[in-house]
């Protein structure tokens, strides 16, 4: 905390000292500088999903165009907000009003992220959430300049729930995270369960950071449902799917389904434990040509490979400088404008148009965690079963209830 | 609700309640011997956890062998041995200044060691911790209890937890030495004029105190992701139970450890919404009622 509030003096004077000689030709990027901060937990329960990594993933976009943007240097910033809402606008407001920064992103966490991005907006400012899962953020609250990356819970249920359904899986039970992000998960999942012809026999709901899940796999056991969903993420996830197996919950005709499953996870779990689980992927490093060039760049510099949060830092900062270059400036306006004109095709989102909700629709992958003999690496990890085009996989605009959308 | 659910949640809980009472007798011996409210109990239960993963996965790596490797059963004396020794460094080179000050001080400054060692392994092996594959055969699988199947490895832990438990009240309680270590911190003067190394007593009393926490972070990583968080959930609720047992009392830290693990198995199932909660609520009755504890001396 102390130190980006002492690099953010330094940078100011920097700033302050080198306008006078940049006015005349960067009078199209405010101040000289396009600044981006990457505003993310460092050090709580998602850490590993975005964090350090996430900062490394904007840094090698950056580095990809030399660091400057229509000739003007283009600079990251990074805090921790520690999962805390009053900690992350604090920093919000303090980069936009002292530091110029000019776009925020990752924002991992529903709370953090809608907060955010409301007060950014206030300030015109653009911000693109890769990390939160809330579908809030393009519905209820979703502002002109707010943009939601990577994925959301509509697309991770839906994905999911209709080919576990297809596969045999009717009723279902659910062992939810008793806060914001795990009730919003699991009534997403609801939904697309009742609406592919499913039931929901049961469901009950835990405490974050919860350490042992016998009671809770006992009491989903209890219900009689083919399907035990789990709608909860990080090491909540892991340890109830450690469990499952100790106590011989999945099996004869019993699954377990993670609705939010990181690839991280999956290795902090083992392939022992965690194999033949179905969940929807908003990136993998191993698809292809293209997302393996990201992937192994990243691993060289992070020593992991990417989540789709991380690689969603990396995207978002590639197209937000792409579209600083091609409207000539850095006015929020005008490159929230270009970016809803472009389709984003590079090394993590397929086929991505921005809708006038602030939703990125792209391909997200219908993916299921490798047996151990088929694993050929320590990051071999997930099997693609198949790619789910976006307007199946994200809510239909039709459906948003935004204000920004005409209907 | 069906009585055989009840007794199942409550089976489980004693598994909970095994962790709740070997920390909390740790932390009972140290307070009551050193007059430290150890904070770092819970980063030295997540080191023994570590100590046993890293032994296992690393180790053999380091030292260029794989036979090397410690596994799992090596495990339970190796980790309360080095997190022991580390300790004695503990002991010795920093809580020894603060004997002579409030409880505070040494609140403080183990919080501190916490914050530290919990920060460092953060640094190398993130939050979501890694997998403990060593788990023997012979504790995998699970037995039939008659109105319930239950995995070997939990009746193995309550087992262990229930010796070390009742071993440690014995060795206090009943023994010579454990007649020493209690004079010693009643009367420490006279105690070193009967020739006896105080000082030396109480350096290994802590490093017995942090050592049970390293066991049960070995025994934890049957169920649990060895994570550098781990212990930091754990801990306020073990400092819960302490208060509730009555702070330093060796019976009342191990009988309140097994029984709140049961009541916390049994809400799960009743209202599970109070589950995080309900041990702090009996510690408010429980303070209002009995200031002391409920095996406290007044």
């Amino acid at each position: 905390m102390k130190k980006t509030v002492i690099c953010g003096l330094v940078a100011a004077l920097c700033a302050s000292a080198a306008l006078p000689a940049t006015a005349a030709d960067g009078a199209k990027i405010s101040d000289g500088v396009v600044r981006i901060g990457v505003l993310t937990d460092m050090s709580g329960v998602y850490a590993q999903v975005g964090g350090k990594g996430s900062v490394i993933a904007a840094q090698m976009a950056v580095d990809e165009v030399g660091g400057k943007v229509l000739g003007m240097p283009v600079e990251i910033v990074s805090a921790d907000h520690q999962n805390k809402v009053d900690i992350a606008t604090a920093t919000a407001r303090q980069w936009i009003d002292t530091q110029k920064v000019d776009m925020i992103t990752e924002l991992l966490n529903s709370g953090v992220g809608i907060a955010v991005q409301k007060l950014a907006s206030e300030k015109k400012r653009i911000t693109i959430n890769t990390g939160a899962g809330s579908t809030a953020l393009t519905n209820k609250e979703c502002t002109p300049y707010g943009i939601h990356y990577a994925y959301d819970v509509f697309a991770l249920a839906k994905g999911v729930a209709a080919e576990v359904i297809k596969d045999g899986g009717k009723d279902w039970t659910f062992i939810t995270a008793d806060y914001a992000f795990g009730q919003s998960l699991e009534a997403n999942a609801r939904a697309q369960i009742e609406k592919n012809g499913g039931t929901v026999k049961g469901s009950v709901k835990h405490p974050l950071n919860t350490a042992d899940f016998s009671s809770y796999l006992l009491q989903a056991q209890a219900t009689g449902a083919h399907v035990i969903a789990l709608a909860n993420a990080g090491g909540d996830f892991t340890n109830a799917v450690k469990q499952a197996k100790e106590f011989g919950v999945v099996g004869g005709g019993r699954s377990l389904v993670g609705l939010l499953i990181f690839i991280t996870d999956i290795k902090a779990l083992g392939l022992d434990a965690a194999q033949g689980l179905k969940f929807t992927e908003g990136y993998y490093w191993d698809y292809d040509a293209q997302t393996r060039k990201f992937g192994e760049a990243f691993m060289k510099r992070a020593g992991s490979m990417p989540t789709m949060s991380q690689a969603g830092v990396y995207s978002a900062v590639k197209n937000y400088l792409k579209a600083v270059e091609k409207a000539g400036t850095d006015d929020a306006d005008a490159v929230r404008a270009v970016l809803g004109e472009m389709t984003i095709n590079d090394e993590v989102i397929r086929n991505g148009k921005l809708r006038a909700d602030g939703r990125l629709v792209h391909d997200m992958y219908l993916a299921q965690v490798k047996e151990p003999k088929a694993s050929k690496g320590a990051w071999d990890l997930e099997q693609i079963l198949r790619v789910i085009p976006g307007e199946q996989a994200y809510q239909p605009l039709a459906e948003s209830t935004c204000t920004l959308v005409k209907k | 609700m069906e009585f055989k659910q009840v007794l199942q949640q409550a089976m489980l809980g004693l598994y909970n309640g095994a962790f709740y009472a070997i920390l909390s007798l740790g932390l009972a011996v140290i307070f009551g011997l050193l007059n430290i409210i150890n904070f770092a109990h819970g980063a030295l239960y997540m080191l023994g956890a570590f100590v046993a993963l890293i032994g296992l996965t690393l180790l053999g790596g380091w030292l260029g062998s794989p036979d090397l490797a410690i596994g799992y059963w090596a495990s339970l004396i190796v980790a309360p041995v080095v997190v022991g020794l580390l300790g004695v460094v503990i002991e010795r080179t920093m809580l020894r200044r603060l004997y002579q000050f409030d409880h505070l001080y040494g609140l403080l400054l183990t919080f501190g060691i916490a914050l530290v060692i919990q920060g460092l392994f953060t640094q190398f092996f993130n939050t979501s911790g890694e997998p403990y594959p060593g788990i023997p055969p012979v504790l995998q699988g699970a037995t039939d209890l008659g109105f319930m199947i239950f995995p070997k490895y939990r009746l193995w832990v309550v087992s262990v937890s229930l010796a070390v438990c009742l071993g440690t009240w014995f060795m206090i309680e009943r023994t010579q030495l454990g007649a020493y270590l209690r004079a010693g911190t009643e009367k420490p003067d006279v105690v070193r004029a009967f020739g006896i190394n105080v000082p030396l007593m109480i350096t290994l009393t802590y490093a017995f105190g942090v050592g049970l926490a390293a066991l049960a972070g070995v025994l934890a990583v049957g169920t649990v992701q060895p994570s550098p968080v781990m212990g930091a959930e754990m801990i306020i609720k073990v400092f819960a139970i302490v208060v509730i047992g009555g702070m330093g009392s060796i019976i009342g830290s191990v009988a309140t450890g097994f029984l709140l693990g049961m009541v916390e198995g049994v809400t799960k199932v009743i209202y599970p919404e109070a589950a995080d909660v309900v041990i702090f609520v009996l510690m408010a009755i429980v303070l209002l009622l009995r200031p002391a504890g409920l095996f406290g001396k007044e």
